[in-house]
């Protein structure tokens, strides 16, 4: 170890402090603002000390955004979102990876090029697909018969609406192809030197040795499926699938009304909670998570 | 040169391996006999271990047949072979208790889960790793862990066993108990067994049959003995035997029986010589052949360094512009330095075609006696 | 990279990847082809198909001076939340690195930021710098109008930027201390047994080691500052875009035309512009990623 100086160590704890002010400071506004009463939260320098009206503020909250239902429907969509590409990337990682298919790379560039079509740049088109997702299929089918057919399936204001556009995953697919590679060959040859065909080594080597990687895919992606935002927006017109993305406007004092932001306050440090708590409590899998999916 | 069973449990003909256009096995011809213990020998990349995995079904067969069994595999899945693999990293199930490794198969197989339970235990006792059922693969040693490897593979009962360098990730000293073990093991089942080594004192102690390969070729097959004393190639002859065999370019001297080594002649057999007369040859000897003598010989040397091994010494000496190894026994009192005659018998020259590299067979050797003469002098020579 | 054993079957490795691969095409793929016709089409405005006019709907986007001046929102907003992110997660991360007692406890709360949606931390922000109460009106009341975001353009871009930084900071202070753990122990001690004192050491060794993780950093953060689904979400939530288009960003223009304007051609030009910029920085970071590879 280097010898530490006394100034060195005190410089440090005053960076680490300004840190902590910086990043953590708002989070002391917020948890200050939403516990106090009207009055106090507009007063005049704010005070940052935490009062008692947390309970009566949250409550409050929870009533004018309708917060049970939003929170209940961001839960499942959260839940179905991560679900959804932890083991659709793992399929198709597992594709990719352990078969001799001239396919694979096919598989790999498909979906290496959805990193660079984001949500907000195709939009409208994909509005346009889930408001009528037999569409493409019914264009096909009628330019290469010539028939036409009348199936449609409408993802507008349903869980399948909100979930299904959001599951393909390149960076989680990403994730376990690197994950695979670095499994020795020998484990699939051991294993098929046992007997084993491909599905059983999916699931009995494959699916067990990458519980690790799954846990930190989980965490990062129920993150992410917590917070999404726009896509929700366009989804959902009907109020019993509003997600607690959408429920933020709804907690804002409108103009001609009280200024009670500790009710807002209150109400976002409730939608903020989840994800927080996942990251607070599984920090370790959502850090390593983190580092893997960007390699 | 080798008595072919008719019984072969495996037959290569002719199998070709190439990955594009570069071919990594040159056509491969070998039969082996039903329990029977082969060891594939050859230096790293030579293409024992595709061989090996070609047998085992991991490696598709570019051309040629495998049949084991008179049945023709090449389109066979690995598990359709009958065939166990011990692997040179063990590749041990890493979330699965030794018990589950060792058992997988039998899982896969379908076996009823109280037969499979049995036989788990059963094989436990013969690998000796009866107390560690419950461990995972990290919590157990390197010993342990090949062990769980070879159980692996013996509780299938399979025809054939393979070995791909099983005991290369060993200390020294576990190396030697389990190749005894490996050998045990033989002998009580007598499937057929085929190990794949680079390492020469593994394949002497091991095979009945040894395979001597080198860049996708065969270059001799036969007992380790057999082939140890009668190298067929240059090859052959410096890859096996430690410290190794010395070599030199040379040929036979006009109107003389004898070739030229560094400064000196070296008489060898008329008849022979006048055969050998006029091609470049390589000539072999091993260090144990050559006779060091402390006061000069036919062969005048001197001494570079000497190396202790403990049960003797490996002189390097300089004769001319050549050097030289020569085992001697412990008592021998040479130093560094020193000037020393030696004596090649030359019963003991191994001539080989320089530019084939083949063996020339030599009339000569049907002389054997002299074999013995040449230790005994070794053993005089203190 | 290969594996050397594989499973032989052509049907299995169809029947995995299908599931994605149809949700791809599906959602990604039609899409794509969508915004590229409709980025050369135009529907006439009374029905019927609509009919092919070339780079017509461009030349519109470039002629109108709203367009560019989104394109410098972005740019201002994506380098500066850049610069910001980084200059405070390295900070951060040389600090935390030189394992004083209690770091663990700042490297754990660094990182909680991060957990929150943009445009749940836009609200609480709009509280927190709000002009007339929260921390910025007792400036307010001694310089009358020194902060308005709702009436300055400006203001409200700085706004969205400190949302932005705010929580990515956390983001690459993760990378830069994986970083900075992953440079050995003994470099430092060479430079201490040379005489050199912390900061010199932060400036002399650590940074010039962390290059790589900057550069990557840099790239992904640029990406994330231009067509990240926060970047959306902070200003629709925070600004709409306003004051007076002060924090319309490229992404934010692109959804508002579609749904707002209805202006699907003009929004598909845009977006092809737009999936040209992040070709080049997926490119660039492909380009940087191989040369890592090669370095291990």
């Amino acid at each position: 170890m280097i010898q530490r100086t006394p100034i060195a160590d005190a410089f440090t704890y005053v960076l680490m402090v300004l840190g902590f002010i910086l990043l953590i400071g708002p989070f002391i506004v917020i948890l200050a603002g939403a516990s106090q009463t009207l009055q106090q939260i507009n007063s005049v320098p704010f005070h940052f000390l935490p009062q008692d009206r947390f309970l009566e503020n949250a409550s409050a909250a929870w009533s004018r955004a309708n917060l049970g239902t939003a929170m209940t429907n961001s839960l499942i969509m959260a839940c179905l979102v991560t679900f959804g590409k932890v083991a659709l990337s793992a399929c198709t990682a597992f594709a990719i990876v352990f078969f001799r298919t001239p396919l694979k790379h096919l598989f790999f560039w498909m979906v290496f090029i959805t990193l660079m079509l984001p949500l907000e740049v195709r939009v409208v088109p994909t509005y346009a697909v889930a408001a009528d997702l037999f569409e493409p299929f019914r264009l096909l089918i009628s330019a290469l018969t010539g028939t036409e057919i009348s199936v449609e399936w409408n993802l507008l204001n349903s869980y399948a609406g909100l979930t299904l556009p959001l599951i393909a995953t390149a960076t989680g697919t990403f994730l376990y192809r690197q994950f695979f590679m670095t499994l020795p060959d020998e484990l699939a040859e051991a294993a098929r030197m046992d007997g084993s065909g491909p599905v059983r080594f999916f699931v009995d080597m494959l699916m067990p040795l990458s519980r690790t990687n799954m846990l930190a895919l989980t965490t990062i992606m129920f993150v992410y499926g917590w917070n999404q935002y726009l896509w929700p927006l366009l989804m959902i017109t009907d109020p019993t699938y509003k997600t607690t993305m959408m429920s933020l406007g709804a907690l804002l004092p409108s103009e001609n009304s009280l200024p009670d932001w500790n009710v807002t306050l209150a109400g976002s440090l409730i939608i903020m909670a989840p994800p927080l708590i996942v990251v607070a409590v599984l920090q370790r899998w959502f850090v390593r998570g983190l580092v893997a999916t960007e390699k | 040169m080798n008595k072919v069973s008719k019984m072969a449990d495996i037959d290569i003909r002719a199998v070709r391996k190439s990955y594009g256009k570069t071919q990594t096995l040159h056509g491969v011809d070998l039969c082996f006999a039903s329990g029977e213990f082969v060891v594939i020998l050859g230096p790293s990349g030579c293409g024992k271990s595709t061989l090996l995995r070609m047998i085992a079904g991991l490696e598709e067969i570019t051309a040629g047949e495998i049949a084991i069994n008179r049945r023709v595999v090449n389109r066979l899945e690995p598990r359709e072979r009958g065939c166990a693999m011990v692997f040179q990293n063990y590749a041990l199930y890493p979330h699965m208790t030794v018990a589950q490794n060792i058992g997988y198969a039998l899982k896969v197989a379908s076996v009823p889960k109280v037969e499979r339970e049995r036989r788990i235990k059963e094989t436990a006792k013969v690998v000796g790793l009866c107390e560690y059922l419950t461990r995972k693969p990290a919590a157990l040693s390197g010993g342990q862990r090949q062990r769980v490897a070879m159980a692996r593979a013996i509780i299938r009962e399979p025809k054939v066993f393979l070995f791909d360098e099983p005991l290369s990730n060993l200390d020294a000293k576990l190396r030697v108990t389990m190749r005894a073990e490996i050998r045990k093991l033989h002998q009580r089942l007598s499937a057929t067994s085929i190990f794949v080594t680079h390492d020469q004192v593994e394949a002497m102690t091991l095979a009945d049959k040894l395979v001597v390969m080198n860049k996708g070729h065969v270059e001799q097959v036969g007992q380790p003995l057999d082939i140890y004393h009668r190298p067929a190639s240059v090859f052959v002859a410096s890859f096996i035997g430690s410290p190794a065999m010395n070599l030199f370019d040379t040929r036979v001297e006009v109107d003389t029986a004898s070739v030229r080594i560094g400064a000196a002649q070296v008489p060898i057999d008329p008849a022979l010589a006048a055969r050998l007369r006029g091609r470049d040859l390589t000539i072999g000897i091993r260090p144990e052949q050559c006779v060091v003598l402390p006061d000069g010989g036919r062969v005048p040397a001197k001494i570079d360094f000497i190396e202790e091994l403990g049960s003797g010494r490996v002189v390097h000496a300089e004769m001319g512009d050549q050097t030289f190894a020569a085992v001697i026994g412990e008592h021998v009192n040479v130093r560094a330095g020193d000037r020393i005659g030696l004596e090649l018998p030359s019963s003991q020259l191994h001539f080989f075609d320089r530019d084939s590299g083949r063996r020339i067979d030599m009339e000569i050797n049907s002389s054997v006696p002299q074999q013995v003469a040449g230790a005994s002098t070794l053993a005089i020579a203190h | 990279m290969e594996k050397r054993s594989v499973f032989n079957s052509w049907w299995l490795p169809i029947l995995f990847a299908l599931p994605q691969i149809l949700l791809i095409l599906l959602f990604f793929y039609w899409p794509a082809i969508a915004v590229m016709k409709w980025a050369f089409t135009l529907e006439p405005p009374f029905g019927g198909a609509a009919e092919f006019v070339g780079l017509t709907n461009f030349k519109e986007v470039f002629a109108d001076p709203f367009y560019w001046k989104s394109v410098a929102v972005s740019l201002i907003f994506a380098l500066c939340g850049t610069f910001f992110t980084i200059l405070v997660g390295l900070v951060l991360a040389i600090a935390v690195d030189r394992q004083l007692p209690g770091s663990g406890l700042f490297r754990f709360l660094y990182i909680l930021p991060y957990a929150i949606a943009g445009p749940a931390a836009g609200m609480a922000f709009r509280f927190i710098l709000s002009p007339e109460r929260g921390l910025m009106a007792s400036v307010n009341a001694a310089f009358p109008d020194f902060w308005n975001p709702a009436k300055y353009g400006t203001h409200a871009l700085v706004l969205v930027i400190v949302i932005f930084a705010w929580k990515w900071a956390g983001y690459t202070f993760i990378f830069l201390l994986a970083g900075l753990q992953s440079v050995p122990r003994s470099l430092a001690e060479a430079a201490a047994m040379d005489g050199a004192g912390p900061i010199r050491r932060a400036v002399d060794i650590q940074v010039p080691l962390l290059a790589p993780t900057l550069f990557f950093l840099l790239v992904i953060m640029m990406t994330e500052g231009f067509v990240g689904s926060d970047t959306f979400g902070i200003v629709h939530s925070t600004t709409g875009g306003g004051p007076n288009h002060g924090t319309e960003v490229m992404v934010f223009r692109i959804v508002d035309e579609a749904f707002k304007g209805l202006n699907y051609s003009g929004a598909s030009a845009q977006s092809i512009v737009l999936i040209g910029l992040i070709m080049i920085f997926t490119f660039i970071q492909f380009r940087f990623i191989e040369k890592r590879v090669h370095y291990k």
